[in-house]
């Protein structure tokens, strides 16, 4: 069984199933918007928005409804111990985390398609000037913050208080990440668009995802090996 | 890599969570086509026992031996062995034929849909084969897990409580399975309470009493009496904890 034929079956069957129930994707989706929009009513007064609030926000929004989703996602897996079943099959345990993975960021990029033009109409913010560097500031990001969180969902998934422990452990190690995507989503709302600004938060996002990922290969077997 | 082996040998097995030790120094030898059932109380040990064996579990001491190989053969070990758990490993979401499939591409199995068809109609759910596994009652969802366990044809089986749930029907047809199982050549291990049902069944029962693997007599009373004896001269630790 190759590496990639393992993962696209995690990652087909994790699609499946939401397919039926959308229960992963209807809740993530209604706590990011929701997270949205009481940032805009505090944050918006008389139609006027804070100058610079949209990228925090938009940010916040993804981490926000990004833990609800991973923890979700593996809760699934504990509540039939499926991931026993997982974890007990012949294939490379690190592919089971990348179609863990990869199932978690086709969820949230279809929470961005909703939010990210929201973000736009509620704070004004004229993110789509340069899509190609968004669309490349929100895959890095998202990216980033998905490979830390899947592990470290994967890995409390038998933990008692692991709803608390996610978020504690996640977003001390993805705050690199989230400034990341932050000042690079800031840089392309400038009057003038600082291109140059953007490319360099991008390269540095690549770059966390590429630790985070190795990191993350590296370590899945032998942490999930209990 | 294709690997086999005819024989499963456990070492003085000890595993302990925190201050607490679940498996004192197990030993057991298990051979090709040998059915081994192991009984006890509730918390002796026996779930983390079969995890050991499946290589869901490291132990904290000891050593486990699949014939020439040990659990570091990774993919190619856990290709030879089925697990049933006590929980099902099953996606209720998902119909008979969803699960056994993605089992099935997991496994590399080949002519999927005909071993699936023949599995389906084992656990006698060939006509409800698209329905959600979730409206399933828990015999229904036993039987279909006792079949994804044995999809790949494992040499090693790991039957955790297996008769959970099973209609006398569904008994006979498992104790039909079971001989095949033996007769085939596997190493097959059962935990379970059933005692009357496994009774001329197993070739070994064995007693597994905080921790420690015991013998029960083989041959004279029903095992049900023999279980109780071995019990009841069972030697009582102080208390499982380290």
């Amino acid at each position: 069984m190759s590496f990639v034929r393992a993962a696209w079956l995690v990652v087909r069957k994790d699609v499946l199933i939401e397919a039926r129930s959308r229960e992963i994707l209807y809740t993530t989706l209604f706590f990011a918007v929701a997270c949205v929009l009481v940032f805009a009513f505090g944050f918006v007064n008389e139609g006027r928005p804070i100058t610079d609030a949209a990228p925090g926000i938009l940010w916040i929004a993804i981490a926000f409804s990004g833990t609800l989703a991973l923890g979700r996602a593996f809760e699934r897996e504990r509540q039939h111990e499926t991931l026993r079943a997982l974890m007990i099959a012949p294939v490379d345990r690190p592919a089971l985390y990348v179609g863990k993975l990869a199932g978690i960021l086709l969820l949230l990029a279809m929470v961005e398609v909703v939010i990210v033009p929201l973000v736009a109409l509620l704070f004004h913010a004229p993110l789509f000037t340069r899509p190609l560097l968004l669309v490349a500031l929100l895959a890095g990001g998202t990216t980033g913050f998905a490979a830390v969180g899947t592990l470290f969902a994967a890995m409390l998934v038998r933990a008692r208080s692991r709803d608390v422990l996610l978020p504690v452990l996640l977003y001390p190690i993805t705050i690199p990440v989230i400034i990341a995507g932050v000042r690079g989503t800031a840089a392309l709302l400038q009057a003038d668009v600082d291109v140059p600004m953007a490319r360099a938060w991008i390269s540095m996002l690549v770059l966390f995802d590429v630790v985070f990922i190795v990191l993350a290969l590296w370590t899945f077997e032998p942490l999930m090996t209990e | 890599m294709s690997l086999d082996f005819h024989s499963l040998a456990l070492t003085g097995v000890t595993r302990t969570f925190g201050r607490r030790r679940a498996l004192h120094k197990v030993s057991l030898r298990v051979e090709a086509g040998e059915l081994v059932v192991v009984l006890g109380p509730n918390g002796a040990g026996k779930s983390t026992l079969l995890a050991i064996v499946s290589t869901l579990l490291a132990p904290t001491g000891g050593d486990v031996r699949y014939g020439d190989y040990t659990s570091a053969m990774g993919a190619a070990l856990r290709a030879r062995i089925g697990l049933l758990g006590h929980d099902l490993y099953l996606y209720p979401e998902l119909s008979p034929a969803e699960n056994l499939r993605f089992f099935a591409g997991l496994y590399g199995i080949d002519r999927v849909e005909e071993r699936i068809s023949m599995a389906l109609d084992r656990a006698g759910l060939s006509d409800r084969r698209d329905d959600p596994v979730a409206g399933f009652s828990r015999g229904m969802r036993q039987r279909l897990a006792l079949e994804r366990a044995l999809l790949h044809e494992p040499r090693l089986v790991l039957l955790d409580e297996p008769f959970t749930g099973l209609d006398d029907a569904a008994t006979d047809a498992l104790v039909g399975r079971l001989r095949q199982l033996r007769a085939s050549g596997c190493l097959t291990i059962v935990v379970t309470h059933d005692l009357d049902t496994v009774d001329g069944v197993a070739d070994r029962a064995l007693l597994l009493h905080r921790g420690r693997l015991l013998d029960v007599a083989n041959e004279g009373e029903p095992l049900r009496e023999r279980y109780r004896a071995a019990l009841a001269h069972a030697p009582q630790p102080a208390a499982g904890r380290l």
